[in-house]
């Protein structure tokens, strides 16, 4: 009985970790999918870094 | 109860975890994957919205990640008779083989389709048949068929660069091709030593890996001619859009190490090799490891450096 009871419990415990870790996931997706929307439909999006460089742009994004 | 009775249908294999699903997309085939694309995608001339640089660095990572899964769905058979994949999920009764092959294909549809989206359809073409060529010509193909099965199917894992490249500029260039052809001529001195000391197992499950069916002093021979022929590749990109002085010197620094011991793989004896456990060809496959993360982290060096004092007359040859 007491050994049938820890296998549910391990049971739920990885069933559980799975289902957070597909929630993070779904969470992650959508975050990234809201993002790209964004940079995409922003104010610069016709031409986002006009004769800015590589490291020019990263600095302007974390100012942003 | 249900919980029990599926359970107890399933026989005594335990329910996949996260980590199985984690383990079934090779993470650390994965992290060389995403740092050689990252390398592509900061080494182009050309700019790019970090945000979108993260989202197609996530697309190929799952697109790598997804060809993994294909691949140990396919490999079950002999992964689960071998020591190096013998823990490896599906191998090991985690995960259900079924269940690979629909994340692989549907990660692989997802990941293409993202990209195509987040950057354009090159880079979406270029991810798609990166998989197609990883999990079907290698893996379904090659890999059981012939000795050269890592020197064809190489191409798979050197097109990461070049993707990268191509979500940035739009386009396949010389120095893109140059960046894939370096990771093309370093896999098989890569593969081929660790097939040196992992004969027997491939031998085990019929795999014909150059060890198994030429031997080891040909093998030996050949991983001293491939990386001959990565010599000059290697240092070429310096010339290239993507090069620069830092990377020029890494280059010129790690090659020489990466020739010389495989110098030292090459003069050594089966007896020899056997006696010490094959100690040289390991430190030589750990070495060709740590060579691309420096190169290509050089090329990002570059890149930075770059982009912080602008142009310098860096001789650009191709």
């Amino acid at each position: 009985m007491a050994t049938g009871l820890k296998k549910e419990h391990e049971l739920h415990t990885r069933r559980r970790g799975r289902n957070v870790g597909v929630l993070g996931l779904l969470v992650a997706l959508a975050v990234l999918l809201f993002a790209v929307t964004m940079v995409k439909m922003g104010p610069q999006s016709g031409n986002p870094t006009a004769g800015a460089s590589w490291g020019e742009t990263l600095l302007n994004w974390a100012r942003e | 109860m249900t919980d029990i009775s599926s359970h107890s249908l399933q026989g005594d294999r335990p329910e996949a975890g996260l980590s199985d699903y984690v383990q079934l997309m090779k993470p650390r085939v994965m992290s060389l994957v995403i740092f050689t694309a990252l390398a592509g995608i900061v080494a182009a001339p050309s700019d790019v919205h970090p945000v979108v640089a993260l989202a197609s660095i996530i697309c190929i990572a799952v697109g790598a990640g997804a060809s993994g899964a294909l691949n140990m769905w396919w490999d079950a058979d002999i992964d689960a008779r071998m020591a190096r994949t013998v823990g490896r999920p599906i191998a090991a009764g985690a995960v259900e083989p079924g269940e690979a092959m629909a994340l692989g294909l549907g990660l692989s549809l997802l990941s293409v389709a993202m990209l195509s989206i987040f950057a354009n359809l090159l880079a979406a073409a270029l991810l798609a048949f990166t998989i197609f060529f990883y999990a079907v010509v290698y893996t379904m193909w090659l890999k059981r068929w012939t000795p050269q099965n890592i020197v064809i199917g190489g191409a798979a894992g050197a097109f990461p660069p070049m993707i990268g490249w191509a979500a940035v500029t739009g386009e396949i260039t010389m120095t893109s091709c140059l960046l894939f052809l370096v990771i093309f001529l370093w896999t098989p001195p890569h593969f081929w030593a660790l097939a040196l000391f992992r004969k027997a197992d491939y031998a085990d499950v019929g795999v014909p890996m150059l060890p198994v069916v030429a031997g080891e002093d040909v093998t030996r021979r050949q991983i001293f001619g491939y990386t001959a022929l990565l010599l000059p590749v290697a240092i070429a990109p310096a010339f290239s859009a993507a090069g620069g002085p830092i990377y020029l010197l890494v280059a010129l620094w790690a090659t020489m190490r990466f020739a010389h011991e495989a110098w030292q793989v090459r003069a050594r004896t089966s007896e020899a090799a056997a006696a010490d456990d094959y100690a040289v060809e390991k430190r030589f496959f750990v070495t060709s490891i740590s060579y691309l993360f420096l190169i290509f982290g050089a090329l990002m060096a570059d890149a930075l450096l770059r982009s912080a004092i602008g142009p310098f007359g860096w001789p650009v040859l191709f």
